[in-house]
């Protein structure tokens, strides 16, 4: 009866099943949904440029789909805490606020896993990145995965209810994907309004991305500061994540 | 140092013990003012007041969910404040308005609770089986939660914290907004499980309480206002009888009877002497009323509701016509 060792892999699993195989199981249309938004954008852009921005575009996609995972994460978690109260259940249990939101994490990831493999055929198939280059893109979606994860496990603590969840998760939206240029360089932004888009951490991952495949031309220096950037921006949402984060509520 | 000190203050080590908890959201009003009071480590603790009157906020505070504005809680040993990781891997909580997640069956559900309490993943789900087959849910396991009915998914709630390991459960309102045949299979269910299991639970339907508590703890405004069994409550009222009047016109009482406001009226608790003889002048006087022995709900507004004993007594001279 008493239990003597508990699993933490258990506790992610849990999550990884209340959130993503279970939904995907029982609701099968979101797994289009998920497959839409990214793609779409795709097409949009290799038409506008005739294809010449496909390598760019497929990159862009790719983190945004990292991105956009964190994002979900705000509306999923604000939904099971506000609508559902299992958030509640989870606090008063053995699980604990990191080893939720890890699980909450990987569901989103999980949750992504098609659009991820279609995307990483087609980066095989039009950018062929060498080694390097694809740990390198590899690198800078982990960051911005755990950069917008923490971000939106820190917004849903502070909702109490899914519409206000709605309102923020239209606001980082816009911040992370609609200003920011992720699928195209930064340089296409006349002047005055790319100072804008260097408000947002995307900007700075896409540009390492595009340097990388040596689509844009960047100095060494400016590399150097997006890395700083990105690692910075990642690092303080997980502490502020983690030391804000309204586990139990004051 | 610390138990010595315990020792002095009759702080019992086994069960429950909440001391001087109070509680404001917003610097001003308080939801909770010094609230006091223990329990043993077996049997059902329930906790009745109004919408409004502090119930969750107590129940949020020593389920580990929410901050004390002040005082303290220990559970079994355990400071609930200060050590809340170590409180969380004996206790379980169905919150108020929690619901059964509308994309997952009732096996699912409880599968991965028990996953989010530590299990490993064969022993959850033998344990999520055995408990849906011991609470007659077996043929609803396999239905998406959204399919099923609002009883049924108030019971897999309770299955899912039914099926860990944990002996503190936690229920606020569980029977709110249940059908009565619903409702008594619950009580059924805690009815048996109060020898094995701390259960604090939530209800305005006093009835309920009065059914399943080994001991009620009234909450009005905030403050704990009254405790004990159905039996104790009695006693500490003093009063075996309730006359309720269905008039609001005043009538004159004895000195030392108190009066209360109820909805249409009010309500008089007292000996039976005085009951009966209350009873007579109210037939003579035509008026509406009821005479019957004193019961939570009586109690609930003897203690809970102001006494308008002062309105009264003025006109009151002793004498009754
Ligand atoms: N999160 C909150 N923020 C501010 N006030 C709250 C909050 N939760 C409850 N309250 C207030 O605290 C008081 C007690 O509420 P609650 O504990 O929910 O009562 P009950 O469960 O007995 O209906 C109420 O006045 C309520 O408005
Ligand atoms: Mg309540």
């Amino acid at each position: 009866m008493a239990l003597k060792q508990r699993s933490v892999f258990s506790q992610i699993l849990a999550s990884v099943l209340v959130n993503a195989i279970y939904a995907m199981q029982n609701y099968p249309i979101m797994f289009i949904n998920t497959l839409l938004s990214p793609i779409s954008i795709l097409i949009v852009i290799v038409f506008v440029s005739h294809g010449a921005l496909i390598g760019i575009g497929i990159e862009g996609a790719l983190i945004m789909t990292a991105v956009m995972s964190g994002v979900s994460i705000q509306g999923d978690l604000s939904h099971l805490k506000n609508d559902l109260k299992l958030q509640d259940m989870v606090v008063t249990s053995p699980t604990s606020a990191p080893v939720y939101v890890a699980g909450m994490g990987l569901s989103e990831i999980v949750f992504s896993i098609p659009v991820l493999i279609l995307l990483t055929i087609l980066a095989a198939i039009y950018i062929h990145p060498t080694a390097i280059q694809a740990l390198t893109i590899i690198a800078v979606m982990a960051l911005m995965f755990l950069f917008s994860t923490a971000l939106g496990f820190f917004l849903s603590t502070l909702t109490t209810d899914v519409l206000q969840s709605w309102g923020f998760s239209g606001i980082v939206t816009v911040l992370l994907s609609t200003i920011p240029p992720v699928y195209y360089p930064i340089t296409y932004i006349p002047l005055p309004f790319r100072y804008i888009a260097y408000i947002s951490p995307t900007t700075y991952a896409a540009q390492i991305a595009q340097a990388s495949m040596n689509y844009i031309a960047i100095d060494p220096i400016a590399l150097f500061v997006d890395w700083v950037i990105v690692i910075l921006v990642c690092i303080v949402l997980l502490v502020v994540g983690y030391r804000k984060a309204r586990w139990r509520e004051p | 140092m610390l138990s010595s000190n315990n020792r002095k203050e009759g702080i019992r080590m086994d069960g429950l013990t909440v001391k001087k908890i109070s509680k404001t959201y917003d610097g001003k009003k308080y939801a909770l003012r010094d609230v006091t009071l223990s329990f043993p480590e077996k049997g059902i603790l329930a906790i009745i007041g109004r919408n409004g009157a502090g119930k969750t906020t107590l129940i949020r505070i020593l389920s580990t969910e929410l901050m004390p504005t002040k005082g303290s809680a220990m559970i079994n040993g355990i400071d609930v404040i200060a050590d809340p990781v170590k409180a969380r891997n004996l206790m379980a909580i169905v919150p108020q308005e929690a619901r059964a997640i509308p994309w997952m069956n009732p096996r699912q559900q409880v599968l991965s609770y028990l996953l989010y309490r530590g299990f490993p993943y064969n022993e959850a789900s033998s344990r999520a089986s055995a408990a849906l087959k011991s609470l007659g849910l077996e043929e609803n396991a396999k239905k998406l939660s959204r399919m099923l009915s609002g009883g049924t998914k108030r019971k897999i709630l309770v299955a899912t914290v039914l099926a860990s390991e944990a002996k503190i459960i936690f229920l606020d309102e569980p029977t709110t907004g249940l059908d009565p045949i619903s409702r008594k299979e619950l009580w059924e269910l805690l009815n048996k499980l109060k020898n094995d299991y701390l259960i604090v639970l939530t209800t305005h339907y006093l009835e309920e309480a009065e059914y399943l508590a080994d001991k009620i703890v009234i909450i009005e405004d905030g403050r704990l206002v009254a405790e004990g069994s159905m039996e104790e409550l009695r006693k500490r009222a003093g009063q075996e009888y309730s006359v309720r009047v269905m008039d609001a016109t005043n009538i004159k009482l004895p000195k030392g009877v108190r009066a209360s406001k109820i909805e249409k009226g009010y309500q008089i608790l007292t000996n039976q002497k005085e009951a009966f003889a209350l009873s007579n002048m109210l037939m003579k006087k035509k008026m509406k009323f009821s005479t019957n022995p004193v019961s939570l709900e009586d109690l609930f507004y003897y203690f809970a509701k102001r006494s308008i004993n002062e309105d009264t007594e003025e006109s009151g001279e002793g004498e009754w016509h």
